[in-house]
This record gives C-alpha cells, structure tokens and sequence, in this order.
C-alpha cells in the first residue's frame, strides 16, 4: 500500500518537475501551444506524404504489372506471329501433328484475347491448275479454322481466304519452293 | 465493216488504280515444233509505189500469221523465183519448180491523205499450170473465160492505223480458202501479268493483245491478285476474279469504256467466271454455302441457280457450244476428274477416266474433243480427249502446263507452262503437232484467254 503511494506520487512528481524546468527559464505558453501545433503539422504531414508515396507505389507497381502483362500479351502475339504458318503434304489439308501444339497456342491467345480477329490465309504449290488450287488452299484455311473453332475459338474472330497458288512464298519449282508454298498462315488484325 | 471493226483501244483503260500503258511484258511468239508438215506457200512482197514508209509491212504480217498457223510454211524472200505483183506477171513453171503450189501477191497504192489501196490476189498455181491461166465453163448454156486459178481477187481502201487490222484479215481470207476453216487472226487474248512482288507496289497486271502479242494493253493494275479472265462473246467485255479488297470478288469490266462492274462478293470464294455462249449467264465458282459449288448467274436479274451439289471441290466450270451443258472439275470420285452435267435434267457423268488427274477442261468449238489439263506421273500435259470415244492424246511436252484456252476456231490452244524458270504462255496446235512459245521480257504471264472472232 504504502509503495503504491509512494509510487503515485512520484509518477506526479515528475512531470511537474519537469514542466517546472522549462516555464522557469523558456517559452511561454503561447509558444509552447505554437510550437505543439508545428509539431502536429508536421506530423500530419509527414503522414500525408508516406500515405501518398505508398499510394504512387502501388500505382507504379500496378501500372508496372499492367505493362509487364501487356508487354508479355505483345510477346505472345509476337511469338504467335513468328509461328503464323503450318505446311502441307501435296494435295493434302490435314493439318500434321507437329502443327497442332503451335495452333493450340494460338487458339489460347485468341480464347483470352476475344475480341482479337485472325484471317487464315490458304495457300498451294503451283502443280494442277490455278482454279483448283483456290479451292484447295481454302479447304487448307478452313482444315485450321476447324481446328481454332474445335480448341474454343469463337467463328467470329475468324476470317478465311484462299489465294490459291497465286502468292508463293518462295518462287520457283524446286521441292523446296513447292513445300515453302504449301501452307496456311494465321494472320492477326 | 472496218469501221465495225476497229479495234484500237482507248488507252486510258484503267481502273481504281490508275495509269494507262502500252506495251508491258512485250510477248513474240517463238515456233518450236512443227513446221515439217506444213504447206508450202509464198507470200511475196507487196509492191508499194509511195515514196513513205508505210505504217506496216502487210506481207509480212501474213507471212506471220501463216507460219504461226502451223498449217503453212511460208518460204523465205531468197527462194523466191520473181516477185510478181498481179497474176499477169507470174511464172507458174518458176513457182511450181520450187514447190510452191499457193502464192499470195499484191500491190498498195498511195489514194489521199492517210489512205491505201490495198489490192491482193491468191494464185493456185497448180490449176493455173492446167488451165494455162484461163478456163472455159460453161454457163447458161455459153462458154465463159474464167480466171479460176485466182482463189482470191480483192481490193479494199484503209488507214494507217488498219494495216495490221486489214493484214489480220486478208490472213483470215486465205486460211480460210486454204483450209475450209475459218481463220482466227482477227482475235486477242487475255491474261495476268505478275511482275516481282518485292519491287512492285502494283505486280499483278490484267492484260489483252492481240492473238499474236501485238498491241498489248493494261486494262488493270492491282497489289493483290488478279485471275480468270474470260471473254463475253461479243468480244467486249472480261469477267475476271480481283482479290483487291483483300478477298475474291468477280467483276465484269468493258474493255473499251473501262466501265467495271461488281458481280459477286460472296464470303468464301468467288471464282472461275465463264460466260455462257449468248452472254446472258455468267457460270461461276462460289463456296459460299460451305465448299465449291458451280452456280450459274443470269446476269440481268442476278439470280443464281446452283449446279453442284456435292461434299467435296465442283469447280472450272464450261460451257458446251450448244449451252445445254456444262463441263467441270469434281473430286467427288477421289481424285479431281472432269465431268459433265446436262442443265435440263442436272445429270452428271464422268468424262475422264486416263491419268491421276483431269483438270480445267473445255470443250472445243465443234463439240468434237475436250481439251484438259492431265496428270499422269505427276506430270502436268495439255491433253485432248475424243468425246465419242473417250481416247485422250497428250498434246505437249513442256512443265506444269495449266489454264488451256481454245481458239474460236478450235485450231489451237494457248496456255500457261513453265519455260526457264518463268511462267509463260505457250502454243498447241489440236493435234499436238504445232508447238509455239510466247515468251514474255518481264513478269510470270499466265491464266490466257483466247477472245471470241472479233469480226
């Protein structure tokens, strides 16, 4: 009991000795009051200045993740872009099953991406008649629609055209040239 | 009948991409099969009193288009015994001992500003040698002198500017005397240039000529492709397929007034536009309703009646001279073969049965053969098939040969092959034994079009 005493009355003590110091020789208490409101403006503002530093970080580290999914959205649309051709046997629309990991990846960009459109562009080696090849080379863009449409693609992003033999890729009559002219490109708009 | 015919065209022709031109890819035709079993005959020089020179050596021309017949062979000024101008002054002995039966011989006088006489004879040697120059016939009961070694005898007044037009002609009057057929000099051909795609903002090109390359025209320019043209039978107008607004589309375009006219524009292909022999149809490709189907377009209420109706590719469509039926390209058996439907009854039947392949067919202006693009170990020939018996003769030797187009008097087929690497036009005789090059001096030329007789 008598230490709890003692000890409030030190806790009192205390302060008073200390605020005694200061009136003795100092401020008055217009100042003091002054220089309390400083600090407190300071205070605030300091506060305000971290609240609004961290708010541009978060703004710089969404507007950084937005630039990093766009820019890695453009590199997918690149590397898509880098692999827009399948090729084709002679004669043939059936798309080879080295092509369809390739074609799915397109079908996965286009899925996330809806309102991306795409022309198939078909393509044929200049062998049988121009004619003919019109409607092979369509049947060739049409093989890679069904494949996009069959992966989840919706029709409406999809575009065919058949230019038959009538823009080769590489001119000429070696089998090299006529296997280059055999194809399908994926073209993004 | 030659202001009928005058044929020159306006040259500012172009279309949406503008700039007019003559003389592009600059073809002559170049023989190289079959002048060992042609008929000797003698074009002598035209004797000309001016003191000008003349707009074109008419004799010339006809020398040319002789030889490029494949049914003569013109021999040269240095075997020539005399160079008479009328019957009066020719040494039937001299002509007969160098083994010419036929001499073409004339004169061209100077008659006013711009105009000629143009006078020529056709002399049949051989008759001549057994009449001695005249014969008595019998008519109405007297006996007449006749000069009936004289196959021809004409004179007509031009222009400068119908020269070529009127040796075209008088080409045309002595085919025909000479052959029983009617000459095809008189007519064009259309086709698709295509220059380098890296160096030329506009490489695809629709171009007409005449039959021999002569007075080549741009009628279009285009930086995608152009394709299939086809003449209207009145010689006026092409269909052709235009990929200008980054699709098919068949357009229709006056080759005198450039009017164009847009035909089809239908998802899918439009291609393949033939008219019918009255150039009231226009039959066509389109795979609008899922695959290549022919459809015919009567062309002055659009309407389309389908033709084919079949899962895999219908396509190259033709028109029968008669215009009752169609021929065309089906891979309903497998393998694309040529069939044939009849437009009253829509039957089909197969026609081709030889090779791996029967591709781009028409049938020639007799109703007598077609004429198709064959493959047989994965060759690509000009073949002409027999349609009585079926019996097909492969009719060239060149490299992918594709796109046969017949004459309008069924003598010969122009056609797209592969000739050092370019694409170039080429020339068949019916029966295979008349071979020709038309090569270009720039761009691959191909899809020809043999026009209609233009007179």
């Amino acid at each position: 009991m008598l230490t709890n005493n003692k000890l409030r009355t030190l806790f009192v003590a205390l302060p008073t000795v200390a605020l005694m110091a200061c009136t003795s020789s100092g401020p008055t208490d217009e100042e003091l009051q002054a220089e309390q409101e400083r600090l407190e403006r300071e205070r605030q503002e300091q506060a305000a200045a971290a609240e609004e530093q961290r708010k541009a970080q978060a703004e710089a580290a969404a507007a950084e993740q937005m630039r990093k999914a766009r820019e890695m959205a453009a590199q997918e649309k690149a590397a898509l872009e880098a692999q827009n051709t399948i090729y084709f046997d002679f004669d043939r629309s059936t798309i080879k099953s080295e092509f369809e990991s390739v074609l799915r990846k397109h079908a996965e960009y286009l899925v996330k991406n809806a309102d991306q459109t795409i022309v198939i562009n078909g393509h044929t080696d200049s062998r049988g008649t121009p004619e003919y090849n019109i409607a092979l080379g369509e049947r060739r863009a049409k093989a890679v629609e069904t494949f996009l449409r069959n992966e989840g693609v919706k029709g409406s992003q999809i575009a065919v055209v058949s230019f038959g033999e009538e823009k080769p890729a590489v001119m000429g009559t070696s089998e090299y040239a006529f296997a280059q002219n055999r194809r399908a490109e994926v073209v993004y708009r | 009948m030659m202001k009928r015919a005058k044929l020159i065209i306006i040259t500012c022709l172009i279309s949406v991409f503008s700039y007019s031109s003559k003389v592009l890819a600059e073809i002559e035709i170049v023989i190289t099969e079959g002048m060992n079993n042609a008929r000797p005959i003698a074009v002598v020089p035209f004797k000309w009193s001016g003191n000008t020179v003349l707009p074109e050596n008419i004799d010339e021309v006809i020398t040319s288009n002789l030889r490029r017949s494949g049914k003569f062979s013109p021999i040269s000024l240095s075997e020539m015994p005399q160079f008479p101008t009328v019957d009066s002054e020719v040494n039937y002995e001299a002509w007969a001992n160098k083994g010419i039966d036929t001499v073409v011989l004339g004169s061209i006088e100077s008659v006013g500003d711009d105009k000629y006489r143009v006078n020529f004879q056709l002399v049949d040697i051989l008759r001549a040698r057994m009449t001695g120059g005249e014969s008595r016939v019998l008519v109405d009961g007297s006996l007449v002198v006749t000069k009936d070694h004289i196959l021809e005898d004409r004179s007509k007044t031009i222009e400068g500017e119908d020269f070529r037009q009127y040796a075209h002609i008088m080409s045309d009057i002595i085919y025909q005397r000479l052959t029983g057929e009617r000459g095809a000099f008189l007519t064009r051909i259309a086709y698709i240039v295509v220059k380098d795609r890296e160096t030329n903002p506009l490489p695809y090109e629709l171009v007409i000529s005449d039959y021999d390359g002569a007075n080549e025209t741009r009628l279009l320019s285009s930086p995608e492709p152009l394709m299939s043209p086809s003449w209207s039978p009145d010689g006026n107008k092409l269909a052709y397929v235009s990929f200008e607004n980054s699709r098919s589309q068949i357009f229709i375009q006056d080759i005198y007034t450039t009017e164009r006219t847009l035909i089809t524009d239908f998802p899918g292909i439009n291609g393949s536009p033939v008219f019918s022999p009255d150039g009231q149809k226009l039959a066509m490709v389109l795979s609008k309703d899922g695959n290549p189907e022919v459809y015919v377009m009567d062309l002055a209420t659009r309407k389309l009646d389908r033709i084919t109706r079949n899962r895999s590719i219908d396509t190259e469509p033709a028109w029968a001279p008669d215009s009752k039926s169609l021929t065309f390209t089906s891979e309903r058996g497998g393998k694309p073969q040529i069939y044939q439907v009849h437009l009253d009854n829509m039957r089909s039947r197969r026609l081709t049965f030889e090779g791996e392949m029967n591709l781009g067919a028409s049938i020639t202006p007799d109703n007598q053969n077609l004429v198709v693009v064959n493959r047989t170990q994965g060759n690509y020939h000009i073949a002409r098939q027999q349609l009585s018996t079926g019996n097909m003769l492969v009719l060239t030797k060149t490299f992918l040969d594709e796109s046969p187009s017949i004459a309008p008097n069924g003598s010969m087929i122009i056609y797209s092959t592969l000739h050092e690497g370019r694409q170039v036009l080429s020339l068949v005789s019916l029966d295979g034994r008349f071979k020709a090059l038309l090569p270009a001096s720039q761009g691959q030329v191909k899809s020809p079009s043999w026009s209609p007789f233009l007179l």
